[in-house]
C-alpha cells in the first residue's frame, strides 16, 4: 500500500497521466475515424441506428426518447425533418447549453457525420423538409437584385437591411446573418426556427430563396464604403462618430493647447 | 528675390489699402487677445467641420439628381440592377460607384455632419458648465442654440436626400408628427409633401433646403456669432490677474491665426481618415424607399435619436388610460404629440431660456468675463448633469434594440427601465452632482485655510502626531477664492407702510423662490477676513511651524539614512 501511494504522488505522475490520455484519445480517434467517413453515403438502417443512439445519449432528454418532445421544455421533432436537425444541430443551437429566451449558436457539437445520422433518425420519423442541395443553395446561380427585393419585404424587419441581426421582444432576437453558411440560411427559411416564421416554398419559392442566398452572400464580401461597425445603422456610426472622430479631434486640440504652453 | 517678393506683396497690400483702408481691421484683428486653452477650440471643431461640409457639399450637388422621377436601375452597382427606384436614390449609387472619389467625399460629407453637431454640442456644455453664457454673452447663446437647431435640420434635410428607405421611414416619422398637431396638422403635412405622402415633391424640396436655406442661414448666424465673440472678447478661466476687465491671452497674430490654420487641417485630416476607413449610410445596404417595408436597427442619425427615443418612450395606454384621443370626432394623438413635439418645445425651451432663468435667480446685473469652474456653481453643474442624463436616456432608449441585443437584455424591460429611469435618473444625478460640487469646495477652502498635505507626520516629544501642511502660492489660492458669493434674494414686502399692494409681488416671490434652489444651500470662498485668521493662527505658532517642519526634514533626512544602510547591507 505504502509503495503505491508513493508512486501517486510521484512527480512526473500528472505528465504521464496527461500524455496517457491523449495517446488514448488519439488512438481511439484514429480508428473512429474511418468508419464514420465509410457511414456518410446514404442513410442506411445502420445511420438511422447510430443517429437514434446519438439522439437517446443528447437529446432524449428534453425531447423524449420517441423525440415526442415534453409540453414546456421541448417540442415534438416528429416530422420536422431532415433540414431541421441539420439547422439546429449544425448551427450548435442544439443541444441546448440553458434555457433562456432563445437557444444560442454555439460551436457545433458534433461532426457533419453524426449530425446527418441525427437528422437520418428524426426523419424516419415523419416526412420533413430535407436538407437543400449544393445547387439550390448556390449563390453565384442566384439573382442577388432580386433577393435583395425578397429580402426587404420578408426578412429585414427582424434581420436587419442587410442581415446584421435586430432585437425581438422580451430577450430573443434576429441573429446576425453575416456569417451563416448558405445551407443554413436555407434551412432556416423553410423550417423557421425559434421566433421565426416558415417560408415555405409556396410563400417564397426555392427560386426566390436561393436569390436571397445570393443576396446575402454579397453583403458577406463587406461593404464598398469601408469597415461596416457591425452594418446595424446610424447608431453604430453616431457612436463611432463620437467615440473616434470627436475623442481624436479633442485629442488634438489637447495636445495643440499643450505645445503652446 | 526676398525683397522683390516682399516689395510685391507690400505693394498689393498698399493697393488694397489705400481703396478699402482695410489696414486697420487687419491691425485690429491681428492684435486681437484671446486667452489661451484646448476647451476653447470646440466651437473650432464645429465651424471647421461646416467648413467640410461646405467644400464636400458643393462636390457632391455636381452629381446628385434631386428628383423623385422612377427610372430602372442600370449602373455599377450590381445587387441593384433591374431594381426601380427614383433619380435621387439612382445618381446617389452614381456618385458612390462610379464618380471617382464620390464615394469617400460622399462618406466624408456624412462623418463631418455626424462631427458637426457632436463639436457644437460639446461646444455648447462647455459655455454651460462654465457659465459663459452670462452677460453680456446671453444673445450669443440664443444664436448658437439656434446654429444648433440650424444644424439639426441641415443634418435631417441632408439625410432624407438619397430617398433610401431608412431615411423614408425617418420621413415618414416626421409625417405621422405633422399630423399630430391639432388641426392643422394634415394640412401641413398634405402641403409639406406636395399631397398624401411620399408625395412627388419632397426630395426638390428638402434639397432646397438643405443647399440654400439652412445652409445660408448657418452661415450667417456663424458670422453673428464670431462677431459677438470679437465684440465681447473672449472669456477667461480664473487665475491670478484675470479679471471681469481684463483678457489676459496672446494676440491672433501671429500664434493662434498658425494654431487655428493648422488644427483645420487636423480636423480636416481626422475626418478623411475616419471616412477612408469607416462605411456610412450605406444607402445600397437599404435600398430605393419604398413605404412598405421597414427594417430592424431602423434609426435616424444620432442627433434626432432623443425624438425617436421619446416616442418609443411613449407608452400607448398611460395608467389604462389610451393616449389617442376622439374630441368631436377629430382625432388627438397625444401619444405622438407629447414626446415628439411638445417635450422637444419644452427642452429646448428651457435651453435657450437658461440664461435668463439664471438671472432671475441671482439678481446679478454686473458683465461676467472670468468663467465659473463647474464646482462654485452646484446647482447649475447639477441641471447640466441632469439635463445631460435626461437626452442621454432618450438617446438610449432611441436605440433600445441595439442596446437590448448587444448586452443580451429585453428590449421590453429596458423600455419599461428606461420609463421610470426618465424621472428618477435626472434628478438623482442632480442630487449627486450637486453634492460632489459642494464637497470639491469645501476641499477648496479647506486648502486655502491649511495648505498642503505634505504627506510628513511628526511627532512631538509629548507623543502628540503633526501632519505638517504647505501653504499654497498665491495662484493657487486666487483660483479658490476669487468667485462669487451670492446670497438668495431678498424681496420687499408685499404691502407698503400704507397698506398698499405692491406690483409684482408674486413675480419677485417666483424669483426669490428660484434663488433659494439655487443659492440656499452653499459654500462661501473662503473671505480675506478667513484667509488672513487662518494665516495669523499659523503665524501665531510661526515658530513652531518652523520647529514642525525642520523636525519633519530631520525626521526624513533620518529615515532615507537608514534605509540606505539597511540596503547597503542587503548588499
Amino acid at each position: 500500500m505504502h509503495a503505491i501511494a508513493r508512486r501517486r504522488h510521484h512527480k512526473a505522475a500528472p505528465l504521464l497521466l496527461v500524455l496517457a490520455l491523449l495517446a488514448l484519445i488519439t488512438g481511439v480517434a484514429a480508428i473512429a475515424a474511418p468508419s464514420t467517413a465509410a457511414a456518410t453515403e446514404t442513410a442506411s438502417a445502420d445511420d438511422i441506428a447510430t443517429g437514434e443512439a446519438l439522439f437517446a445519449a443528447n437529446c432524449a432528454s428534453c425531447h423524449g426518447l420517441d423525440a415526442e418532445g415534453q409540453d414546456g421544455v421541448a417540442p415534438s421533432l416528429v416530422g420536422v425533418g431532415a433540414a431541421a436537425v441539420d439547422f439546429q444541430v449544425g448551427t450548435g443551437r442544439m443541444p441546448m447549453q440553458a434555457s433562456g429566451p432563445q437557444a444560442i449558436a454555439k460551436k457545433a457539437q458534433f461532426t457533419q457525420d453524426e449530425i446527418d445520422q441525427l437528422a437520418a433518425w428524426v426523419s424516419s420519423l415523419g416526412a420533413g423538409p430535407a436538407v437543400p442541395t449544393a445547387e439550390q443553395v448556390d449563390a453565384s446561380l442566384g439573382d442577388a437584385a432580386n433577393g435583395m427585393e425578397v429580402f426587404r419585404t420578408n426578412c429585414a424587419m427582424c434581420h436587419g437591411s442587410i442581415g446584421g441581426g435586430g432585437a425581438l421582444t422580451q430577450g430573443k432576437y434576429a441573429p446576425s446573418l453575416l456569417e451563416t453558411t448558405p445551407t443554413h440560411i436555407y434551412e432556416a427559411m423553410l423550417t423557421g426556427p425559434q421566433s421565426m416564421p416558415v417560408f415555405n416554398d409556396a410563400n417564397i419559392t426555392p427560386e426566390n430563396k436561393r436569390d436571397v442566398i445570393a443576396y446575402l452572400t454579397a453583403q458577406q464580401e463587406g461593404s464598398p464604403g469601408g469597415l461596416s461597425l457591425g452594418a446595424i445603422g446610424p447608431v453604430s456610426e453616431g457612436f463611432w462618430a463620437w467615440l473616434v472622430l470627436l475623442g481624436l479631434i479633442i485629442g488634438a486640440t489637447v495636445w495643440v493647447g499643450a505645445r503652446s504652453s | 528675390m526676398g525683397t522683390k517678393l516682399n516689395n510685391a506683396a507690400g505693394g498689393t497690400a498698399n493697393f488694397v489699402d489705400d481703396r478699402t483702408s482695410i489696414g486697420g481691421f487687419v491691425k485690429f484683428f491681428a492684435r486681437k487677445l484671446f486667452p489661451d486653452h484646448w476647451s476653447f477650440m470646440l466651437g473650432e471643431i464645429a465651424l471647421y467641420s461646416f467648413v467640410v461640409l461646405l467644400l464636400s457639399g458643393v462636390f457632391l450637388t455636381a452629381f446628385f439628381v434631386p428628383s423623385m422621377t422612377e427610372v430602372h436601375y442600370e449602373g455599377a452597382f450590381e445587387t441593384m440592377h433591374g431594381v426601380s427606384m427614383t433619380e435621387a436614390f439612382a445618381s446617389t449609387l452614381k456618385i458612390s460607384f462610379e464618380v471617382p472619389g464620390g464615394l469617400l467625399i460622399r462618406q466624408i460629407h456624412h462623418w463631418s455632419a455626424l462631427l458637426f453637431l457632436a463639436a457644437i454640442m460639446t461646444h455648447m456644455c462647455r459655455v454651460f458648465f462654465t457659465g459663459a453664457f452670462r452677460k453680456p454673452r446671453e444673445l450669443n447663446w440664443l444664436v448658437g442654440f439656434t446654429l444648433m437647431v440650424l444644424g439639426l435640420a441641415a443634418g435631417f434635410t441632408g439625410y432624407s436626400l438619397p430617398d433610401d428607405v431608412l431615411s423614408g421611414n425617418g420621413l415618414r416619422i416626421i409625417d405621422g408628427v405633422v399630423k399630430s398637431i391639432p388641426i392643422i396638422g394634415s394640412y401641413t403635412s398634405y402641403w409639406l409633401f406636395g399631397g398624401e405622402y411620399p408625395g412627388g415633391d419632397i426630395i426638390p424640396r428638402l434639397f432646397t433646403a438643405h443647399i440654400l436655406l439652412v445652409p445660408g442661414l448657418i452661415l450667417a448666424l456663424i458670422a453673428v456669432h464670431l462677431f459677438l465673440v470679437f465684440l465681447h472678447k473672449h472669456t477667461q478661466y480664473p487665475g491670478g490677474g484675470k479679471t471681469d476687465r481684463n483678457v489676459v491671452g496672446l494676440p491672433l497674430f501671429p500664434v493662434y491665426t498658425a494654431k487655428a490654420g493648422g488644427f483645420f487641417f487636423v480636423v480636416f485630416g481626422i475626418i478623411a481618415l475616419v471616412a477612408a476607413v469607416f462605411t456610412i449610410n450605406p444607402v445600397w445596404n437599404y435600398g430605393p424607399y419604398d413605404p412598405s417595408p421597414v427594417s430592424a436597427g431602423t434609426q435616424p442619425d444620432w442627433y434626432i435619436l432623443f425624438v425617436d427615443g421619446a416616442l418609443r418612450l411613449m407608452p400607448g395606454w398611460l395608467f389604462g388610460i389610451p393616449m389617442e384621443w376622439e374630441i368631436f370626432g377629430y382625432t388627438l394623438s397625444m401619444n405622438i404629440l407629447l414626446p415628439a413635439l411638445i417635450m422637444p418645445g419644452l427642452f429646448f425651451g428651457f435651453i435657450a431660456m437658461y440664461p435668463w432663468i439664471e438671472k432671475w435667480a441671482t439678481g446679478d446685473r454686473g458683465e461676467k468675463h472670468v468663467l465659473d469652474r463647474p464646482r462654485n456653481v452646484p446647482v447649475r453643474t447639477g441641471i447640466g448633469v441632469a439635463t445631460i442624463t435626461f437626452y442621454v436616456i432618450l438617446v438610449l432608449e432611441g436605440s433600445n434594440d441595439i442596446v437590448a441585443t448587444l448586452f443580451h437584455l429585453s428590449l421590453n424591460d429596458l423600455t419599461i427601465f428606461f420609463q421610470w429611469a426618465i424621472f428618477i435618473l435626472p434628478p438623482i444625478m442632480f442630487w449627486v452632482t450637486k453634492r460632489i460640487c459642494m464637497g470639491l469646495q469645501r476641499k477648496d477652502r479647506e486648502l486655502v485655510l491649511h495648505g498642503h498635505e505634505t504627506g510628513t507626520i511628526v511627532r512631538h516629544e509629548n507623543g502628540e502626531y503633526i501632519e505638517v501642511h504647505s501653504p499654497l502660492d498665491e495662484q493657487e489660492v486666487w483660483l479658490r477664492v476669487s468667485h462669487d458669493d451670492i446670497a438668495p434674494l431678498e424681496v420687499a414686502p408685499e404691502y407698503n407702510e400704507n397698506g398698499v399692494r405692491r406690483k409684482g409681488y408674486r413675480w419677485d416671490r417666483f424669483k426669490q423662490a428660484l434663488s433659494r434652489f439655487y443659492y440656499e444651500e452653499r459654500i462661501s470662498p473662503v473671505t480675506k477676513a478667513e484667509y488672513d485668521e487662518a494665516q495669523h493662527h499659523h503665524g501665531h505658532g510661526n515658530a513652531e511651524a518652523d520647529i514642525q517642519a525642520a523636525d519633519a526634514k530631520d525626521a526624513d533626512e533620518r529615515l532615507t539614512g537608514e534605509w540606505n544602510k539597511v540596503e547597503d547591507e542587503a548588499k
